[in-house]
């Protein structure tokens, strides 16, 4: 349907630009033009597509929540008194066989036989509003046409015109970005707000319990579940230390080696290669995480400590011979080696932009280039290789598939980089992909987990990037 | 000190430890040197450890085995109207067993054993063929079909007997039986096509990603359709329009600080807007891609801006010398100076967003999705979101399609950086 007007729409713009022209050469033959035909006819094109794309986008937008306030209204009492969550379904049904397609469920004797009746009125409401939308764009677009075909004259100053509409796309395409924040920011404070509502704040930010499952089942024993969120800050802060132990010398070290020792070779192939490791998927990694470096490492662990039984370490040859696939160090391994390019490359940049006088200064005084790096060039650099590390450090606590495919969930309150941890990430997905019910502190909890690691990121990413920028602008 | 000649004979004391010191500081520069080495060569080992075990763990699922077995049309047993009712496994694997010289016993097992051997694809092929044909019906035809997971496991050598046998999916005797079909030249290993042709199921052996490969292109379509025109449009309004004025500030800060989201906000964000509030269709290539759109839309503002940079402010005057718009300057000129750096950037987004996961996870591409889609509008897999879930199936021929469906997706990728370097090499200016 949507395409059949979409079609349409196209057709009657490029009709109003050729119309335009044509009426532009007319009216403006032997005159001297302020603007040029083609300019008559996208002015004419804009007035007649804008205002009947705006009524398609604006009925495909609306159409859904009026059609459910229609199908809401007029359904019989005994679907009305349905609980929402079944009466939601017997609509979707409703709708699926007003568009001739099978229901999906099989409803009992009062809704089976009420459900023909209520697809042909599902297939009725769609209708009518999909036609009142077309017939509403087409209204639209016969009044620009009315509006802009009496317009157009030799003294039009079409181009300013169209340029001002050009100018004021671009603009609303710059305001996406505002309005993708305030998207992120509405959704994750609204929900959130529902979420401290059912639980205190202070339980969430400071309780040392998480096992969000029990509150599945509201009569059951001990149902208010657990909320406190520390121990995933510390499963996420783990795992982070973990990645940046990893990541920060292998990153630092190859970023001065490619940038002060390095050949223009060398820094050809090498570099490249660095990419590519970046430009692997994350998903990838847990992979590469659970099915070769978890296993590897357990298998480890696990000679290691029968090596220690019976010796005077028994009770960590115990401990070790038992070590499982998930731990907190296969996580943040894998995720150190995904940082060491960012961590690399944004170092390099940082090297390269302090002034070759410096190096120049330290070599004359006798200096050897690994002199000048450690005395000269990292200090100057400090700033800048802070706010990169710290940029990496919101990378490791926002990274989702490594941890969800190789650390764990069990939400465990330890440093201890062998045992199983979950993260924020972690519990977000495992919160959002089972069964969900609408409207539980279950689910709400991930958006309170999602607002907080939104937040958490912003911040680093704020002071990372402020530090980042003022030390470039140092030496610029 | 003995007379063989010590290097620092004659030498003060002073000069000595100066050249200690100098051994000492060049020794230090070399360890140096070494540890940028090694941490490069680490870094490089990691990528050749990663690219190497998932090759290794993939390639096998690139060829499959395939059995021909004369199948006796039983008409005792087939309903000519209705093939499809019958029960082709259970005829094949009696008759296969009674080939093979084995006596079954009264509960069956031995039939049941071989029967575990063989796909059930094979159903779906001997009825095709009845259907087709009802003549057969009464002969002995040959009939090729998929051998299970676990007959296939065993024939590649990941199941072996080294295991033992009650740890193992595959008895002694299943493993001497293929033996002999294969000896006899029954099973044959062949291209597995049905990976590239068919979409997601709950068999291994049947599975293949062209529906998640679909789904991955559909959810791409609406990302390059949204992203790109309205990233390249924020870009031109920041870099050539925009007023230096708070909100002009307001938003370039703003934009920085979306590229560095976490991208499972980015989900959350999919989830409560489209899908909560608009209602819009779950685990759709719509909203999917208008997911994957917004993530990407930073990256290709930023990008699109330092192309933009890069053409030089002459270009800018001349055009405007000459009478030109601001308009016609930037889309006359500007642009399409810029536009190779421009179609870079967008590239490389792309193949970052085609790479992504956990939104697609919260927006509900996580649940089994067979066949392959067509509309913009229904559930659809994708192929990240497909990895995910096999790297969690428990049969064991999942992993070796886990990691070949990570294969095709690195190729995926390497063909679109690919592209965007040969771009960028092709149109290379400088002024």
């Amino acid at each position: 349907m949507i395409w059949i007007f979409l079609l349409l729409l196209t057709a009657f713009s490029v009709l109003a630009y050729v119309g335009g022209r044509m009426l532009a050469l007319r009216r403006g033959a032997g005159t001297k033009s302020h603007s040029r035909p083609g300019q008559h006819g996208l002015y004419a094109l804009i007035w007649v597509g804008v205002p009947a794309l705006a009524m398609l986008i604006a009925a495909s937008v609306f159409s859904t929540p009026i059609e459910r306030q229609m199908m809401q209204a007029g359904a019989p009492d005994s679907v009305a008194q349905l609980e929402p969550f079944r009466r939601e379904a017997f609509f979707a049904d409703a709708r699926r066989i007003g568009r001739g397609q099978e229901a999906q469920q099989i409803w009992p004797a009062p809704y089976a036989e009420e459900l023909p009746a209520e697809g042909r009125r599902a297939h009725r409401i769609t209708a009518t509003l999909n036609w009142g939308g077309g017939v509403a764009a087409l209204i639209a677009a016969v009044l620009g046409g009315l509006f802009v075909f009496t317009r157009i004259r030799p003294d039009l100053r079409a181009r300013n015109k169209v340029e001002g509409w050009i100018t004021g796309v671009l603009f609303a395409c710059s305001a996406v970005a505002v309005l993708t924040t305030l998207g992120i920011i509405f959704s994750l404070v609204w929900d959130s707000l529902r979420f401290f509502s059912m639980v205190p704040i202070t339980e969430f930010l400071f309780g040392t319990k998480w096992s969000p499952q029990i509150a599945i089942r509201a009569d059951q024993v001990g149902s208010s579940g657990a909320f406190g969120a520390v121990p995933l800050f510390a499963g996420t802060f783990l795992i982070m230390a973990i990645a940046m132990a990893v990541a920060a010398p292998i990153g630092l070290f190859s970023a001065v080696y490619l940038s002060e020792y390095s050949g223009k070779k060398t820094r050809a192939l090498v570099k490249p290669a660095l990419e590519v490791l970046a430009g692997v998927p994350t998903v990838v990694y847990g992979f590469f995480a659970a099915l070769t470096v978890g296993p590897a490492l357990r298998v480890f662990f696990n000679g290691l400590g029968d090596l220690l039984i019976g010796g005077p370490l028994n009770g960590l040859g115990l401990y070790l011979s038992l070590v499982q696939n998930q731990m907190a160090l296969v996580a943040g391994a894998v995720m150190g080696i995904m940082l060491i390019p960012f961590v690399s490359s944004l170092s390099d940049d940082i090297l390269n932009a302090v002034p070759q006088s410096l190096r120049d200064g330290s070599y004359a005084m006798g200096a050897t280039k690994s002199e000048t790096v450690k005395k000269v060039l990292l200090p100057a650099a400090l700033p800048g290789i802070a706010g990169a590390l710290l940029l990496a450090v919101s990378r490791a606590i926002g990274e989702t598939m490594i941890v969800t495919m190789a650390a764990g969930l069990a939400a465990k309150l330890t440093l201890n980089p062998l045992e199983t941890v979950t993260t924020v990430t972690v519990q977000i997905v495992t919160l959002l992909t089972g069964d969900q019910e609408f409207n539980s502190p279950k689910t709400l909890a991930a958006f309170g987990l999602g607002l907080t690691l939104f937040v958490v990121t912003l911040l680093l990413n704020i002071v990372a990037m402020r530090i980042v920028q003022a030390y470039r602008e140092q030496y610029d | 000190m003995t007379d063989a000649a010590s290097p620092s004979t004659g030498v003060s004391p002073r000069t000595q430890r100066l050249k200690a010191r100098l051994r000492a500081r060049y020794a230090r520069e070399t360890r140096f040197r070494w540890y940028g080495r090694a941490a490069i060569g680490v870094a490089l080992a990691f990528l050749v450890i990663l690219l190497g075990s998932i090759v290794m763990q993939g390639y096998t699922a690139f060829y499959a085995h395939s059995v021909t077995l004369p199948v006796y049309m039983d008409p005792a047993r087939i309903d000519r109207s209705y093939p499809q009712g019958a029960n082709f496994e259970q005829i094949v694997a009696e008759q296969q067993i009674r080939r093979l010289g084995v006596q079954d016993d009264a509960e069956g097992t031995k039939a049941a054993a071989m029967k575990a051997l063989l796909s059930s694809e094979l159903k779906f092929q001997a009825a095709k063929m009845i259907a087709r044909q009802p003549s057969l019906l009464g002969q002995t035809v040959p009939v090729a079909a998929p051998l299970s997971d676990d007959a296939e496991m065993y024939l590649k050598g990941q199941i072996t007997r080294a295991v033992p046998e009650d740890q193992r999916r595959v008895s002694n005797e299943q493993m001497a039986w293929l033996d002999k079909m294969k000896a006899s030249g029954a099973v044959r290993a062949h291209f597995n096509a049905a990976l590239f042709t068919k979409g997601d199921s709950t068999q291994p052996e049947l599975a293949g990603l062209l529906g998640a490969v679909v789904g991955s292109a559909l959810m791409l379509a609406v990302t390059a359709l949204i992203a790109i025109p309205v990233g390249v449009g924020a870009a031109v309004w920041l870099e050539e329009y925009s007023p230096r004025n708070r909100i002009t500030a307001i938003i370039e800060v703003n934009i920085n600080n979306l590229a560095a989201v976490p991208s499972i906000v980015y989900g959350l964000l999919g989830l409560a807007l489209f899908i909560n509030f608009l209602h819009l269709p779950r685990a759709s290539p719509l909203v999917g891609g208008l997911v994957l759109a917004l993530m990407a839309l930073p990256t290709i503002i930023i990008a699109t801006r330092s192309s933009l940079k890069a053409v030089p402010p002459s270009i800018r005057e001349a055009a405007l010398a000459m009478g030109a718009s601001r308009t016609q300057t930037v889309f006359g000129h500007v642009l399409p100076l810029a536009m190779p750096g421009v179609m870079t950037g967008a590239i490389i987004s792309m193949a970052h967003a085609l790479g992504e996961t956990a939104p697609l996870l919260l927006i509900g591409m996580i649940s089994f999705v067979p066949g392959v889609p067509h509309a913009i509008d229904e559930p659809v897999g994708a192929l990240p979101s497909l990895i995910y879930i096999w790297e969690n199936a428990s049969e064991r021929a999942f992993h070796e399609r886990t990691a070949a469906a990570i294969l095709v997706l690195l190729a995926f990728m390497i063909v679109m950086n690919a592209a965007a370097v040969l771009l960028r090499r092709r149109f290379e200016r400088r002024w």
